[in-house]
């Protein structure tokens, strides 16, 4: 509130105290201000000092034990024109997250749309599925490391020993031995790891449509596959749009599954920009490198998230 | 040709039984009206017209095709929703034309439809706007149009004015009347509201309890009421009903209502009731038929005299309240001629016009 004082009465005005010019100068509201500031000071300490401090090292030539100095884009320069890896691992991430990224909205949709036509063991099943999300991923994944362990798989012995598997000589393949098929395995452990996220969220998406939108839609003469297409993937438009950020931030970003099922291996075929950032700064010491790698993944996320947030703000706003 | 085809229909959800045994026919442009109280089964039948709920038992034939398996989409039908179900991320001109869309209906086409529903509807500048972005009467509107447009053989509204205010509804309810005149189809029509009913339909079908109490013209359900609900259902205020013993008298019969008052019965009915005399039974009588002092047009007219307990006033009529034995009853009285509260009036009742109800069956008899 702007009092009669504070606009007319400058000469009977009391000094200025400080929370009053604090107020002219931001408004009523400075309480506002004192609540935010943990948050802000934490954001400090976790976000921006840490970012500095990684745009700072990508531009010097830090090397553990050793004295840093400035070196401009001589880091940048070395992984864009002369790092094979680099180049590896900039074709792994995007491939990475595409595909996988892909397959989960693929499979998720799939999987929500039965999850919510079926009667029997619901909870069981909703709860069942659940389980990939919620068990620790480094746990996991080191399972997975073992089924898919040239010596040990799971998955070989079927194929050797199992009906009907057996019939066709197939395998024993070496999953996380070769470049292809190590990549494809490494996708394959995050699309299972992340599928439940996309599948309860699209299906608490399926559920707020109103059932006599499908209904008007039965009577409008629609298809099964028109209430999908023209009914259901419009009013999750803005669900998936939302999903699909999340999980292409966190898909680009990731690492911990690489590092536990390969490394980077086989000869570094299946580095992403944080094993490889890893590698290079904390393995190998060149902390400035490391830097320079990881940041190479921020302009990346920046587009995906403006392009994927525009997807999302053109006109969704609608009620249900 | 759409009429419509009901024969013996039931419903069960579970244990529940909505609908009992409905049998009905309804002609080619025939407007009807299923009225009943909340719970009745009125949207429940009108979903088994339409295909979105399935048939425990019995027919639904629409044209000379029985129905009972045939999907929403292939009955040729258009619903307007209670809640318009209009698909929000589209907009009006979209929602419109989805159905014809569906059909892969020509541009052209579907453009001179949308534009005719339009301009019947009075929409045109609205075809652009999504649903939000419309009042309750705007949607309603765009929901009719929705329906309009597709040209079906059948058209079935589910409440659809119930979520709109008093006015608008009146409003509205003259609205499609005229669209009724103008695009001639069959329409089943459901609603509680029994002024919506009369003022509307060709005929009326009163349900209660899943069941259909009476089917008949308004005038008929007015006038001739065949049970004790449809009598207390149709008609606003609604019937008096008051106990009564039917004695036989010197000139014929009278409905004693009390040791003081006793009403002779026309003697063009005494034969109608002569089965009845000596026996407990429910006198009904409209407020219309309970006015105040009037001259008697003919033998049928009785006076009595009461206290006025309560004042209605209704502008061109007033409301007058006054005790007749254990009932309250509710006259219709021209407002210059009521007295005030507490102070005794004359009545005259219309004997003409009056019902006898046998408790034991809840017939009109
Ligand atoms: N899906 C359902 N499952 C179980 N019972 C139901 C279901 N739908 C309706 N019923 C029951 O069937 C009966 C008839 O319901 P219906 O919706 O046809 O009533 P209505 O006449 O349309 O009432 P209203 O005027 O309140 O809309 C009610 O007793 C209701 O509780
Ligand atoms: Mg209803």
């Amino acid at each position: 509130m702007v009092t009669a004082t504070e606009v007319g009465g400058a000469a009977t005005s009391p000094p200025l105290t400080f929370r009053s010019r604090l107020r002219r100068s931001v408004g009523p509201d400075t309480d506002g201000y004192f609540f935010v500031l943990p948050t802000v000071i934490i954001v400090f300490c976790l976000i921006i000092y840490p970012f500095g401090l990684a745009v700072w090292y990508s531009v010097s030539n830090a090397f553990i034990g050793e004295e840093t100095h400035f070196i401009g884009l001589e880091n940048f320069q070395y992984i864009i024109f002369e790092d094979d890896i680099f180049m590896l691992t900039v074709r792994n991430t995007l491939l990475f997250a595409a595909i996988s990224v892909v397959v989960k909205v693929v499979l998720g949709l799939l999987c929500a749309m039965l999850l919510l036509r079926i009667l029997k063991l619901r909870r069981f099943l909703r709860g069942a599925m659940l389980l990939p999300f919620v068990a620790p991923t480094a746990l996991t994944t080191l399972a997975w490391w073992l089924i898919l362990d040239p010596t040990y798989s799971h998955i070989n012995w079927l194929f050797e020993h199992a009906w009907p598997f057996s019939l066709f000589d197939m395998g024993p393949y070496n999953f996380l031995g070769e470049p292809t098929l190590a990549l494809s395995s490494v996708i394959f452990v995050n699309i299972w790891r992340g599928l439940p996220f996309f599948i309860i969220t699209i299906l608490a998406g399926l559920v707020s449509i109103p059932d006599h939108l499908y209904e008007a839609a039965d009577i409008d003469g629609a298809s099964t596959m028109d209430k999908f297409w023209k009914i259901t993937l419009p009013l999750l438009r803005p669900v998936l749009a939302v999903i699909i950020l999340f999980s292409t931030i966190f898909t680009l970003a990731d690492f911990n599954i690489v590092y536990v099922l390969t490394r980077g291996g086989p000869m570094n075929e299946t580095h992403l920009f944080a094993t490889y950032s890893f590698t290079a700064g904390v393995l190998n010491h060149e902390i400035g490198l490391g830097a320079a790698i990881a940041l190479f993944l921020f302009p990346i996320m920046v587009l995906t998230v403006i392009f994927l947030l525009r997807l999302v703000r053109r006109d969704s706003e609608y009620e249900l | 040709m759409a009429t419509i085809k009901l024969q013996d229909l039931w419903k069960h959800y579970g244990e529940v039984q909505a609908v009992r045994g409905i049998n009905l026919d309804i002609a080619h442009n025939e407007f009807v009206a299923l009225v009943g109280p909340s719970g009745c089964g009125k949207t429940t039948t009108l979903r088994m017209i339409a295909g979105l709920e399935d048939i425990t038992g019995g027919m639904v034939q629409i044209g000379d095709r029985v129905v009972n398996e045939v999907p929403p989409k292939d009955r040729d039908i258009a619903m307007v929703f209670q809640n318009y179900a209009l698909y929000p991320h589209m907009s009006v001109y979209q929602n419109m034309s989805f159905g014809l869309r569906i059909r892969k209906t020509s541009k052209e086409e579907i453009d001179r439809r949308v534009q005719n529903a339009a301009d019947i509807l009075n929409i045109g500048e609205l075809l652009e706007r999504r649903p939000k972005q419309l009042s309750g009467g705007q949607r309603q509107r765009v929901a009719m149009g929705r329906a309009i447009v597709r040209d079906p053989v059948v058209f079935l509204f589910d409440e659809p004015l119930s979520n709109l205010d008093a006015k608008l509804r009146v409003q509205m309810r003259t609205e499609i009347k005229k669209i009724h005149q103008r695009v001639q189809t069959t329409v089943v029509y459901v609603t509680h509201d029994q002024i919506e009913a009369m003022t509307l339909a060709d005929r009326i079908v009163v349900m209660n309890n899943g069941v259909i109490e009476q089917v008949g013209t308004p005038d008929e359900m007015y006038s001739n009421p065949r049970t004790h609900f449809v009598a207390s259902f149709i008609g606003s205020p609604s019937m008096n009903f008051t106990p009564c013993n039917l004695t036989k008298t010197a000139g014929g019969l009278a409905v004693r209502l009390n040791d003081d008052i006793s009403l002779p019965v026309p003697e063009e009915r005494a034969a109608r009731y002569a089965s009845y005399a000596d026996k407990e039974m429910i006198f009904g009588i409209r407020p219309e038929h309970v006015t105040e002092r009037r001259q008697h047009a003919n033998g049928a007219q009785q006076d009595i005299d009461a206290n006025v307990n309560v004042l209605e006033p209704m502008g061109i009529d007033t409301m007058v309240f006054f005790s007749l034995g254990p009932t309250e009853i509710c006259a219709r009285a021209e407002p210059s001629a009521v007295s005030n509260v507490g102070e005794s009036m004359g009545f005259t009742v219309n004997m003409d016009k009056m019902h006898l109800i046998d408790p034991s069956t809840d017939a009109v008899v």
